[in-house]
């Protein structure tokens, strides 16, 4: 019926959908495990696998110098890990500290040693070339993913404009694999409701949206700005506000409204209880360490419905690490009195009659506040349903995908979707979409990389491609240090 | 990597058999302090390899509790380093006072120690990065091998 409609059709056995860094470990593991790129093909909108994410570091004030909030041995670009970041590091610059913070001092005596994110990118960069990365990719815009009544399933595509004669372009496949990445961006509702309204996209800002511009305006007069959320990126966005401040010498006043306001230590018992102060909640990185393979990871994977939503819930909640140099800065603005943190739930927000905004804000203890400031830069990073992505919301309706007790997408514990099975053929997902699953760290670097690691066991067990053992992975990381083609 | 118990001794156990095995392989001829055949050496120090293993089963108990008081259930690598302090002493108190009968006469403390802190640095190291070289999958789950 395709091929009567005139629409082109490539058969290729494994198509990953995304061309993110979630479509990159999967297909750097299965290169290592022996796959040739003639098998492969990453349908993608974009042309390097850590575009969407230097985009969304760099708007959330990480730009390639500094550093982003991820463990020393999750190496996207490499499978084992090793050597770690800090030791690269500590090789290139010739900084012996990065090794003694990594292996003596994190995180007891100081804060967890992490990469920066240009030194994630330079090595991406590397190992994309090395496993040929770029013979695999065809851009477009995928619309669907369809089971096939012979197994296996069909992916349509739209190629770029002008690049294909046909608005169409379908893949046949015995297994497809879904990593997009976050459905999108949610906002506030009052903050949604403001822009929707007035029209003004300028004053209120997203901290994943470009707003570089707020910034520069501070630079030119003293300005007010309230930052909102209690998560790594109103850390990060503070510490630039705290930064300019210093450096040029500004007058900005920060009013950061914490919708929960953590005092003190937090959780049900004495062997589950998380740090936290000063309105945040402490951790080091995104989820408790063990999830990535210690005794969290171990506990979720035999977990079911209400348990594991409940577990979600237990280990869950915004946080931020709290690093030394973020303290002093605060504890600088509190004492300086130009850093205004409380705890607030945001009513409404209005326009003033001289061009600025008041955020009505109603406190738990009932005491109202009306701030009043130049910007308003949302940091609660929320996201979008998972079936705001067409891809998901086709695949819940027509090819039997469920939601998992969270509410995102199903998957087994090597990460096929449940009930999606076609034939011989199988349809997995990894990343944020897959949040609520038996492994909690999806959207993280080992997260992809545990999910990647489960998906090419899968596929080795269906005869896809060989298990790898001790020896083929030693030579292989062999190849991986030399720099050799797989 | 995070360990689970279970991760947590069988790490221990193959790490012992592979890295210190051949540590005390290289190390025992030139350990100081001690006379005596060269078989004789060898035997007592893979003794005191065996006894690590075995006590060291006991401590793995200890550190997953004082884990369990950990938000984060990690055991970072500074840990996996110290706790060769009170591991290293217990087992010299034990051997001193004789308490460990198969090995007998106990090595003196220059030879004991050096052997001790040499084979437990070696490990540490190893646990800490090449471990993941060929044992992919280690590391997700929790240190175990099998």
């Amino acid at each position: 019926m395709v091929a009567q409609a005139g629409i082109p059709m490539h058969d290729i056995p494994f198509v990953t959908i995304g061309g993110g860094i979630g479509s990159f470990v999967t297909v750097d593991y299965l290169r290592i495990y022996g796959v040739p790129t003639s098998q492969m093909r990453v349908l993608s909108n974009i042309d390097t696998p850590w575009q969407t994410y230097e985009f969304l570091t760099r708007c959330s004030q990480i730009p390639r110098p500094e550093r982003i909030r991820s463990d020393s041995s999750s190496r996207p670009d490499n499978i084992w890990g090793f050597p770690s970041y800090a030791l690269e590091e500590a090789w290139r610059e010739k900084n012996l500290k990065y090794l003694i913070q990594v292996g003596f001092l994190e995180p007891i005596f100081d804060d967890y040693w992490t990469p920066r994110a240009g030194t994630v990118f330079r090595n991406l960069e590397r190992e994309a070339k090395r496993i040929g990365y770029w013979d695999m990719l065809i851009k477009g815009q995928v619309r669907m993913v369809r089971k096939r009544v012979g197994g296996g399933y069909f992916t349509v595509m739209n190629p770029p404009d002008g690049t294909s004669p046909t608005k169409r372009v379908v893949f046949r496949s015995r297994f497809v694999h879904i990593a997009v990445g976050y459905p999108g961006l949610k906002y506030l509702p009052d903050l949604q409701e403001f822009r929707q309204k007035y029209g003004d996209f300028t004053h209120v800002v997203n901290a994943y949206e470009p707003h570089e511009h707020v910034y520069e305006f501070l630079k030119t007069r003293p300005g007010t700005v309230v930052v909102r959320g209690g998560g790594i990126v109103a850390s990060r966005v503070l510490q630039r506000l705290f930064d300019d401040r210093e450096k040029f010498n500004l007058q900005t006043q920060v009013i950061h409204i914490f919708r929960t306001f953590v005092t003190g230590s937090h959780g049900p018992h004495i062997w589950m209880r998380r740090k936290g102060g000063d309105g945040w909640a402490y951790q080091g990185f995104n989820y408790p360490k063990s999830v990535w393979g210690g005794q969290l990871k171990a506990e979720m994977r035999k977990l079911e419905g209400e348990a594991r939503r409940q577990k979600y819930k237990d280990m869950g909640g915004t946080n931020t690490p709290k690093r030394r140099r973020w303290q002093e800065q605060m504890k600088a603005g509190r004492a300086g009195g130009y850093y205004h943190p409380f705890q607030g739930v945001v009513e409404r927000v209005e326009p003033t009659s001289d061009g600025k905004l008041v955020s009505h804000v109603r406190s738990n203890d009932g005491t109202i506040r009306q701030p009043v400031s130049d910007f308003i830069i949302d940091c609660t990073g929320l996201e979008a349903d998972i079936a705001e992505h067409r891809l998901f919301a086709d695949l819940l309706q027509y090819s039997g995908a469920y939601r998992n007790p969270v509410g995102r997408l199903e998957v087994e514990r090597h990460f096929e979707v449940k009930g999606t099975a076609s034939g011989n053929g199988a349809l997995y997902a990894s990343g944020s979409a897959t949040l609520g699953g038996y492994f909690p760290g999806v959207d993280t670097f080992l997260g992809l990389q545990v999910a990647a690691q489960e998906i090419a066991d899968d596929l080795a067990k269906r005869g896809f491609c060989r298990k790898m053992g001790p020896l083929r992975s030693t030579a292989q990381w062999f190849k991986w240090a030399f720099n050799k083609p797989v | 990597m995070v360990p689970t118990l279970l991760g947590r001794i069988q790490t221990r156990i193959f790490l012992l058999a592979t890295v210190g095995v051949v540590i005390t392989a290289l190390l025992v001829p030139i350990l100081p302090g001690l006379d005596g055949p060269l078989s004789q050496n060898y035997r007592t120090a893979y003794l005191v390899l065996a006894a690590v293993a075995v006590l060291g089963v006991g401590w793995e108990f200890v550190y997953h509790f004082l884990m369990q008081f950990r938000w984060e259930k990690d055991w970072p690598t500074v840990f996996g380093l110290v706790t060769l302090v009170p591991e290293g002493l217990l087992l010299f108190l034990l051997l001193r006072s004789g308490a460990i009968g198969i090995i007998d006469p106990a090595p003196p403390a220059s030879a004991f120690w050096t052997l001790f802190i040499v084979v437990w640095i070696g490990v540490w190291l190893t646990a800490n990065g090449p471990m993941r070289v060929p044992f992919i999958r280690w590391r997700f789950r929790g240190g175990r091998l099998l």
